[in-house]
Parts: structure tokens; C-alpha cells; sequence
């Protein structure tokens, strides 16, 4: 657990134990909180460059947290375009940083 | 296709409330909300709510979410989560998508509370990870409990910059600085002196030039403004902070409202475009409410008492009370919310939002 996760809270009091998952970031695990959106679990793994927009490669991450600016975009379990900010976490979650609008993958780019 | 008594879009403060007042009086209400989690922003508003005991000053505002939560389940309330609803048709048609499938409600009523979303604020270096609505931040560390950075600077000293400011204090985070481009506090003088009093530098007539860095914030350049808002040269200053966090304000999120044609109005005091409507809620649109801030930003408070007016109307309407019994609620509800909306910033907000049902009675006429 990194040191960003706030353990301890004057008015929330301890965080409960709760769940945790494995999930994979670029193929690299990450120990993430069942539950909580992904973009915090990458937040807490001091990860914070999400994607990278398709005309001037520039860096993007997580902006409104309510799924309405699309900023926190990436690619989850070979689907391109999802928002991070509201999405939980799943066990085994392959989560990769997305270069412009990403790209579907055979399986996922039926019908 | 579904039938439905009422459709509620959106599980915040003023959806749920709309919910719960209907389904007290017999209403079978239908909940959506795009996220996974209900309660809206009130979860993440760990502060205690202002006004008097029976607008539930005192109880901090994730506790009148577990409440109103409480209340939806007891009453066998339907709330669909991770439930987009992308299209509003004629005869209140709801088009939805929920977990990969499509879904289709007809509705007798509808009552919109989808909220607002904070405003973004261009500079060199404001898309740079790091630079991050303080809403954004909020939920970060008081619902998700994870730091959105070690260092932040906060620009806009409304409400929300002022209290998130110290949430992030009280979250472990470092504050460097807060600015406003104005050359007065924007939020309440209460809030201002709690982050005063935790050391934090509190800078008015300050803007941020430039956020810094390669890959994400490292740095950011302030500067003092005249009264005509222009940068004094000179005064430039860089501080050392990972994160900025843009507290400037909230614009309602109407597209839903838009595409049922309803009229609306431009008021920027309640966050720009708004629908209009009358003493129930409704707009131009029969049958068709909405509550909280999509109709005008105000507060978690005046939000419940909006979705109760609106939930009240609707059971009326549905033929679940009776006229004088309507009366009598709404009353009573408006008592509270006219008390709510007064002070400094209340008396404005109440003027608007008059002038929101002015318009709607003469479009009515007209």
C-alpha cells in the first residue's frame, strides 16, 4: 500500500480493511481496493498519466471525476474509451494507457 | 417497454429526495443514475451543512446520503445504477443503457436532477495531469480516501475551494496556496478562516499563469492581477506543487432538458443555460420536472427541498393526494426553502430563481 492512501481520518475515522483485488496496469499488477474507481487505484500506485491524445500525443489524466469530461479515458479489458473516474475495479482488471482513441480488439469488435 | 409511474434521472440529493417524497404517498418511482454508486456529490461532503436544525444544519452531508439511501430502500424504491439514460423521447420515452443492454421505460412523469458538472479554466500547461477540477479532488480523498497529489495549489476561493481546501488538509495533503482572480473572498468568511487559521496563504487578486511540467504538474506560476483582471508584470511567483485544482464555478448539466424542448433561460448566476419552471418544479413540458442544480447551482440543502417539491407534485398529479393536502406540503416546503435561500448569497439566488418562474408563467400566457 503507498503512502497516498489515506489510512486514517480525523472525521472518517480508520478505513475499513475491505477488499483487495489484483489489477494489471501496461501488464504491470497492482494491488487495488475491490470497488473504489480505477482511477484511484492507479492514483494510489502513483500513476497519473492516463492517456495520450491522438494529434499531439499530449498526456492526459484524471479531470472531473464524474464522468462527464472524458479526460480519464483508457483501455480496460481490451475495451478503448472507458472512464476510469466512475468504473470500479474488478480482480484481474487489464488496464492499459490508451494513445488516442484507442483501438478495439478482435474479441470485442463483433456485430 | 416499461411502464412506470415516475422516472427519476439522477441519485443525488434532489433525485433521491423527488424519489422518496413521491413513493411516501404511493408513487412507484424508477431511480437512474450513471454511476455505480448513488448519493450524487453528497458523500463526498464530509462537512456540516449550514442554515437551521430542520434544513439539517450541523449533520455532515454523507450522512443525510446514508439517510435518504435509507429512506429509498425502506420504501422498496427502484434505483438502477451504472444506468445511463441517453435519450428522452416524445410521451416521456426514456431510452436507457444499463451494463451493456438497452432499456426502454414509458414514464407518467419524469423528474430530471442530473446536477452540474465544475468548470475548467484554459492556461498554459491546464490539461497537464495534475490540474483537476476540486470536485475531482474531493471524491479522491474523502470518498476514495487516496491523495490526488502531496502539494496542492487551489484556485478559487468560493465554497468549494475553501472547503475542499481543508479537506485536503484534514486528508494529509499539503495546501501551498489558495487564489482568486477576484480581489474579494468568493466563499463564506467561516470557511476562509478555518484554512486561515491551519497557516494556509489565502492570495485575492492572484491568478495562475501556467501549470508546469513534462508529464504531469511540477511546479506553477501565479500572478497578481489589476482590477481589469490583466496580469501585472512583475509580479509572477512559482510555486512547487504537483496538483491544481480548479474550483470556478459549476454549469448544470441540461442536455437531457434540451432535448425534450423545454424552454429555457439564460441566468449566469445559477451556472448559465436553465430550464424554466413553475411552483412544482415543472417545466414547459408537461409532465416533465426538474430539481437541484440542473434548474440553477445552489446547494446540497436547497436540492432536497427542490426533489421534495417536485415529488410532492408529482404524486398530486398522479392522483396520489389531494389537492389541499398538496397544498399544504408544498407550503412547506417553500417556507424552508425561501429561509434557505437568504443572507448574502441566498437573497441572489432567490431572485433568480423567481425570475425562473416569472418566465415560465409568462411563456404559459404568451
Amino acid at each position: 500500500m503507498s503512502k497516498v492512501r489515506v489510512k486514517q481520518h480525523p472525521i472518517l475515522g480508520p478505513q475499513e480493511e475491505g477488499q483487495w483485488v489484483t489489477i494489471y496496469f501496461n501488464g504491470k499488477p497492482i494491488k487495488a481496493r475491490k470497488g473504489e474507481p480505477i482511477a484511484a487505484s492507479l492514483y494510489a500506485a502513483g500513476i497519473r498519466v492516463f492517456r495520450y491524445t491522438k494529434r499531439f500525443q499530449e498526456p492526459r489524466s484524471l479531470f472531473c471525476g464524474i464522468g462527464r469530461c472524458t479526460d480519464c479515458m483508457m483501455t480496460v479489458n481490451d475495451v478503448p474509451n472507458v472512464r476510469t473516474c466512475i468504473t470500479p475495479v474488478e480482480e484481474g482488471m487489464r488496464v492499459e494507457q490508451q494513445k488516442g482513441l484507442g483501438q478495439w480488439s478482435e474479441k470485442n469488435a463483433t456485430s | 417497454m416499461q411502464q412506470v409511474d415516475l422516472a427519476v434521472i439522477g441519485a443525488g440529493p434532489a433525485g433521491l429526495a423527488a424519489a422518496v417524497e413521491a413513493a411516501t404517498h404511493g408513487v412507484r418511482p424508477v431511480v437512474f443514475d450513471e454511476n455505480y454508486r448513488p448519493g450524487g456529490q453528497l458523500f463526498k461532503q464530509i462537512h456540516k451543512f449550514f442554515g437551521s436544525r430542520e434544513h439539517l444544519a450541523g449533520i455532515r452531508g454523507f450522512r443525510i446520503g446514508e439517510k435518504l439511501l435509507a429512506d429509498a430502500y425502506r420504501l422498496g424504491i427502484e434505483v438502477k445504477l451504472g444506468a445511463t439514460v441517453y435519450g428522452l423521447f416524445p410521451d416521456r420515452q426514456l431510452e436507457v443503457v444499463c451494463r451493456q443492454q438497452k432499456l426502454s421505460y414509458q414514464a407518467q412523469k419524469i423528474v430530471l436532477a442530473s446536477g452540474a458538472s465544475e468548470n475548467t479554466l484554459s492556461f498554459p500547461g491546464s490539461t497537464l495531469p495534475g490540474v483537476m477540477s476540486a470536485g475531482a479532488a474531493q471524491t479522491m480523498i474523502n470518498v476514495n480516501r487516496v491523495l490526488p497529489g502531496k502539494k496542492v495549489l487551489m484556485v478559487g476561493t468560493g465554497n468549494v475551494g475553501l472547503i475542499v481546501s481543508y479537506q485536503l488538509l484534514q486528508a494529509g495533503a499539503e495546501v501551498a496556496c489558495l487564489i482568486d482572480a477576484a480581489h474579494q473572498l468568493g466563499g463564506y468568511g467561516v470557511h476562509a478562516a478555518k484554512v486561515r487559521r491551519a497557516g494556509v496563504p489565502l492570495k485575492l487578486g492572484y491568478t495562475i499563469v501556467e501549470a508546469h511540467g513534462e508529464e504531469e504538474v511540477s511546479a506553477a506560476t501565479i500572478a497578481k492581477v489589476d482590477e481589469k483582471f490583466q496580469v501585472i508584470p512583475g509580479t509572477e511567483e512559482t510555486l512547487e506543487v504537483d496538483t491544481i485544482c480548479l474550483a470556478v464555478g459549476l454549469t448544470p448539466l441540461t442536455e437531457l432538458a434540451w432535448i425534450t424542448g423545454c424552454k429555457f433561460t439564460y441566468i449566469p448566476g445559477l451556472g448559465g443555460h436553465v430550464p424554466v419552471h413553475n411552483r412544482d418544479m415543472e417545466t414547459t413540458v408537461k409532465g416533465f420536472y426538474v430539481a437541484g442544480d440542473v434548474t440553477g447551482v445552489e446547494e446540497a440543502s436547497t436540492a432536497l427541498e427542490e426533489g421534495r417539491l417536485a415529488g410532492v407534485a408529482v404524486a398530486e398529479a398522479l392522483g396520489y393526494l389531494d389537492a389541499g393536502a398538496a397544498r399544504e406540503k408544498k407550503a412547506e416546503i417553500w417556507r424552508r426553502l425561501d429561509q434557505l435561500r437568504t443572507g448574502p448569497f441566498g437573497s441572489k439566488r432567490k431572485q433568480f430563481k423567481d425570475s425562473l418562474i416569472k418566465e415560465w408563467s409568462e411563456y404559459e400566457q404568451s
